[in-house]
């Protein structure tokens, strides 16, 4: 563990020095414009001063985002205007709520139908080539139908993009819970069977304890999932609120800024929620005397 | 009333005839395996028809199935244009340039193990953020056209790509290094002979992975703006016409074009790594 924190470290430093100079060379064009109508002429530090510190520019330089996401977060809070709208902290708790509630139904539902794959021959047989299928296809594709749909029935806001996270994370966990339910051998089984243990013994005491670790990694795929969808979800109707919005609103009035903090928002977020799920693997396969 | 009568009798016949082959004598030979996931679509399509049908639900909110295919079959030129401009210059040149490139560089940093262990962790956090947020700056850093797509597909495709290959050159035992290296061989033969054949279970399934993510960058790069054709140009602008059944069917087109694109990789994956055990079932 400890002997990789410095490789990490230099690759991050390498990535933010690489980022620094790509906001030079992008946003050199628009400084070096704007001194010639002016008449001036840049020299090199005032040039770089100017590419790291523009309103509009192609690329913002990692502080100006760092600044804009203090701005929208941490000080509006000690304003004690955190739900404010122009708040991030509000829009990140649209989208979170809306990631939640479409991961709760979605691996819910995963699970069930993973039980019911691995109990029932025809349920497998028919339905787990389409869930294995479906992996392979843009089912994002229909997030705008759900949502204009659902619109034209009366049904705004939180529901139909729990939805669209819903069904998003709902296929991976079908599969990977099924892998897990699976995953006991059959010397295991034989032995529950030496036993008289029925179907409902050998789930609880046997198929469910072993499908744990594929049970978090496929809530990790979920969980990212979800989100992602929560987003694009978002997107298609013009939404106000929620990271997604503040990426299109932010796309049409060229506030690349915005656009930016609203992206490493939804990247903290991200690595907070499937962080959590990691963690919580962590303590469960400790307790349950698993390698995590 | 007739078609929904007619639907759950589809349906009941449809579950019935499946439980029998599921449960019957030949339920583990090829052609009840292809069958009963056959019946099955089948009997949803059918239920969908009778259902929107007997129901009398209006189209704006599900077509049948039937309007779906009419459509489908009326507008081929739509959809092809929409498909070579979305899949053919979108999806597929930022795979190539996307998977390519983190090839390359995976083979690159590969000689240093302590850039491996930096940018594993790195890379692998990378691959779990909603990377598809990227695509509003890119369109407007390269523009409209399919240009922002295959960049935004870049950006997808790269790290998965990069952190299978990564593993993938890792996977060789000890001992097949040693006997290389009494071969006395260079670097470049151990790792053209043997690294690399030996990586290629885990550079394919960087591929596969990659399938997919490339459709859904194009796709949703789209909706942040693109020229008048694309899947999923169509897909918004139908969707804010309330013309769903040409929505469904650039989703049928979609679904066609993800798992073939994903089939062809796992066909490809199986002339070149004809000796691995997940390959000999």
């Amino acid at each position: 563990m400890m002997r990789s924190v410095l490789p990490i470290l230099t690759v991050v430093t390498a990535l933010v020095l690489l980022w620094y100079g790509a906001a030079i060379s992008m946003n050199s064009k628009w400084a070096q414009d704007q001194a010639a109508r002016a008449g001036l002429d840049l020299s090199f530090t005032e040039l770089v001063a100017d590419t790291w510190s523009q309103d509009r520019p192609r690329l913002p330089a990692p502080h100006q985002v760092v600044q804009e996401l203090w701005k929208s977060t941490g000080e509006m809070a000690l304003k004690g205007r955190a739900f404010s709208k122009r708040s991030l902290i509000f829009h990140g708790w649209i989208t979170l709520s809306a990631t939640m509630l479409g991961f709760v139904i979605g691996t819910g539902a995963g699970i069930l139908l993973a039980v019911g794959i691995v109990h029932y021959r025809v349920m497998d047989m028919s339905v787990m080539p389409w869930a294995i299928a479906s992996q392979t296809i843009p089912i994002i594709a229909i997030a705008p139908m759900i949502i204009v749909v659902l619109n034209s029935i009366g049904i705004q806001g939180l529901v139909p993009k729990a939805i669209i996270s819903a069904y998003l994370s709902f296929f991976p966990v079908v599969v990977g819970m099924v892998k897990g339910l699976r995953s006991p051998s059959i010397d295991q089984l034989d032995l529950l069977r030496t036993y008289n243990a029925g179907t409902g013994a050998t789930f609880w005491k046997l198929r469910l304890p072993s499908s744990m670790p594929y049970l978090f990694t496929s809530l990790k795929i979920g969980m990212a999932a979800s989100l992602v969808g929560a987003i694009v979800g978002e997107l298609p109707t013009g939404a106000i609120r929620g990271l997604g919005a503040r990426m299109l609103t932010g796309s049409y009035y060229g506030q690349t800024i915005q656009i930016w903090s609203a992206l490493i928002a939804a990247a903290i977020l991200a690595a907070l929620l499937v962080g959590t799920i990691g963690l919580i693997q962590r303590a469960t396969l400790k307790r349950m005397g698993m390698q995590p | 009333m007739m078609w929904i009568v007619s639907a759950l009798v589809v349906w009941a016949a449809g579950s019935w005839v499946n439980y029998r082959l599921a449960n019957g004598a030949f339920s583990a030979t090829r052609l009840v395996k292809l069958a009963v996931p056959f019946l099955f679509g089948v009997t949803i399509i059918a239920v969908w028809e009778g259902l929107v049908r007997g129901l009398s639900v209006p189209h704006v909110i599900l077509p049948p199935p039937s309007a779906i295919a009419v459509r489908f079959a009326a507008s081929l030129d739509i959809l092809w244009v929409d498909f070579v401009q979305t899949f053919i210059k979108g999806a597929m040149s930022g795979y190539i340039i996307g998977c390519g490139a983190a090839f390359v560089i995976a083979v690159l940093i590969d000689r240093s193990p302590f850039l491996q262990r930096g940018l594993l962790p790195v890379g692998n956090f990378i691959a779990a953020l909603p990377i598809v947020g990227t695509a509003p700056i890119l369109v407007m850093w390269f523009g409209f056209d399919w240009q922002s797509k295959a960049a935004v597909v870049v950006a997808m495709v790269f790290f998965p790509m990069l952190v299978n290959t990564v593993q993938g050159l890792a996977a060789t035992d000890k001992m097949q290094r040693d006997l290389m290296a009494t071969y006395s061989a260079s670097y470049w033969q151990t790792l053209i002979k043997l690294r690399l054949p030996a990586a290629m279970p885990a550079v394919f399934n960087g591929l596969k992975i990659a399938t997919t993510l490339a459709l859904i960058g194009a796709i949703v790069a789209e909706f942040f703006g693109s020229p008048i054709k694309g899947m999923g140009f169509r897909i918004s602008t139908e969707v804010g016409k309330l013309g769903l059944d040409m929505v469904w069917a650039e989703i049928t087109v979609a679904a066609l074009a993800g798992s073939a694109f994903y089939g062809a990789v796992a066909l490809i994956e199986k002339g070149v790594t004809f000796w691995h055990p997940s390959q000999r079932g």
